[in-house]
């Protein structure tokens, strides 16, 4: 498959029904493997990298999952092409970074993606619409067994698969869910959130990852440890505590209506003006106001068949994406104006708001 | 005091932070820590800093006790561990096995695993094992019941008190006879 076929096909995540797809907009999980025998990536010499690449490819590609899938080298795709795929959470911002030896194949509906000499010899992850960790996890471990069978795994009965780095060790298994938590940033609840998942052992992060920033109130969610507990107990366990913000953030939600009705139709409204009516619009004024957009959806404002419209259009107007689709290196401030015609283009038949269905009660603050 | 990140200029940011009731600590210059993010103190995890460095006592340099081992494979040695906090090949976590289980029980709360085994890796558990087991999973339960607590879901935190003394009378059944195995049909409350 080509890259300009794989860029025209949005990912299934982005388009699909999942459970809780409101709060949660999708759910990936990755297993780190690596050969015995072999050098880490970070420590093995080009040629080294290039060795193991050629056992590990045909064996990838071999999958019956794989079956007509993208498959390329790092150092044959463009810097924006790299980007492409850091922007649709097809390879990590460390991978993009890669050159020699490593590559990465993925499937047609971008469901999954194997990173090959990444940070590990294999990192294999899926991604699902919804909350559906315990679903990816099974994918992955079918195409695992697979390939467990043609390639000599790294494997101890003490430490489990061994990885490059001792955080990922035993189970390799890293789920994450990106949770879209408006609410509880509108009402301030948001550290009290993080600050609460931290305690027990989680991870937050933001958009893309280690040292991102929360734009437009999208939150990454994951465990920190792979090593003492099996892969169904760390994922039941992730499942658990997600459902438990996903209530909070529908009690906010609630509270949130029921005590400033006339600041959320104001948030709501005002996103719906710009977004409709801008000709400039820098990328974090957008995303966020797409999060009120999306918010307006959950709430009933709007017709609830937009939901695929604002996944596709967050990561449409990232940058990577608008110079592929300008064909051309744009700056910021071209990549601006892009922004907002692809953003009127997406909305051109988004209804205005309507609150009369969800604002049972007079507006008290006014 | 020195920070523990580049070990080189004086701490002037302490931090402390409870992972799953166990206290951390990590000082830094106010260099480090601006570049590892600390200034914003809730969007930053402790944990994500103890991969690179460590605290006084669970250090990974403490890891490799004797300088001067070199992994046969790779040729990877403990400087560039520490250096990266990443091994050089698989055969070097057999090499520099010393201190690593201290490592892992900072880093996961556990230093063995439970979980998949490639298919033709073959379990040879013996029955004192299956015993140790269960404490570990009674362990385990007892660090799920401290969750269940913080996160106030009382129901779910009755359930894993139930489980715990379900386990633990289990166990000492196991020790009057060694052949019962209670593991696996007491494991399903807790997952």
């Amino acid at each position: 498959m080509r890259f300009s076929t794989l860029l025209k096909n949005p990912a299934e995540w982005m388009r699909a029904d999942g459970p809780h797809n409101d709060i949660v907009v999708s759910s990936r999980v990755r297993l780190a493997r690596n050969l015995s025998g072999h050098s880490f990536p970070g420590w093995a010499k080009a040629e080294e990298r290039s060795d193991l690449l050629a056992i590990v490819r045909p064996a990838v590609e071999d999958l019956p999952e794989m079956q007509n899938a993208f498959s390329q080298e790092m150092t044959k795709l463009s810097a924006i092409e790299k980007q492409v795929l850091v922007e649709r959470h097809l390879v990590s911002r460390e991978h993009a970074a890669k050159s020699v030896g490593c590559a990465t194949v993925m499937n047609r509906n971008q469901s999954i993606s194997i990173m090959i000499n990444e940070e590990d010899h294999l990192r294999i992850q899926a991604l699902r619409p919804g909350l559906q960790l315990l679903k990816a996890y099974q994918v992955l471990d079918k195409i695992d067994d697979q390939l467990e069978a043609t390639l000599p795994y790294a494997f101890d009965p003490k430490y489990g698969y061994l990885t490059a780095c001792p955080t990922n060790l035993g189970t390799g298994l890293r789920a994450s869910a990106m949770l879209h938590l408006p609410a509880l940033v509108l009402s301030d609840q948001i550290n009290q959130t993080i600050q609460a998942a931290n305690k027990i052992g989680l991870a937050v992060r933001g958009l893309y990852g280690e040292g991102t920033e929360a734009l437009a109130n999208l939150f990454q969610i994951s465990n920190q440890t792979t090593l003492g507990q099996d892969e169904k107990s760390i994922i039941q366990h992730l499942d658990k505590v997600i459902v438990r913000i996903i209530e909070n953030e529908e009690n906010a939600r609630r509270k949130l209506l029921e005590d400033q009705p006339t600041m959320l139709q104001d948030q709501i409204g005002r996103a719906y003006a710009i977004l409709r009516y801008a000709y400039i619009i820098p990328s974090k004024e957008a995303m966020n106001f797409l999060s009120m957009i999306r918010l307006g959806i959950d709430l009933g404002a709007f017709s609830a068949d937009e939901r695929d419209v604002i996944n596709v259009l967050l990561t449409e107007i990232q940058p990577a994406h608008l110079q592929i689709e300008a064909k051309r290196k744009l700056n910021a401030a071209q990549r601006d104006v892009l922004r907002a015609e692809i953003v009127r283009r997406h909305l051109k038949n988004l209804t205005e708001p309507r609150f009369d269905d969800i604002l049972t009660q007079e507006p008290d603050d006014e | 005091m020195t920070c523990d990140s580049c070990q080189k200029k004086n701490a002037s940011i302490y931090l402390t932070q409870l992972v799953d009731g166990k206290m951390q600590k990590v000082n830094l210059c106010e260099q480090c820590a601006e570049e590892k993010g600390v200034t914003d103190p809730t969007g930053f995890a402790l944990a994500d800093l103890l991969k690179g460095t460590g605290t006084e006592s669970d250090a990974p340099s403490a890891v490799m006790s004797d300088d001067g081992d070199q992994c046969s494979q790779c040729g990877f040695t403990q400087s560039d561990f520490k250096k990266t906090g990443r091994f050089g090949c698989s055969h070097c976590y057999e090499v520099f096995h010393a201190g690593l289980d201290h490592l892992l029980e900072a880093m996961h709360r556990h230093s063995e695993h439970r979980g998949k085994k490639p298919l033709h890796f073959i379990d040879t558990r013996s029955a004192k094992r299956k015993t140790e087991a269960v404490l570990a999973d009674i362990t385990e339960l007892k660090e799920l019941l401290n969750e269940a607590i913080t996160v106030e879901d009382y129901e779910e935190a009755a359930r894993l008190r139930d489980s715990i003394s379900q386990l633990k009378k289990a166990a000492a059944k196991g020790h009057a006879n060694e052949g019962a195995d209670s593991h696996t049909e007491t494991e399903a409350p807790a997952s």
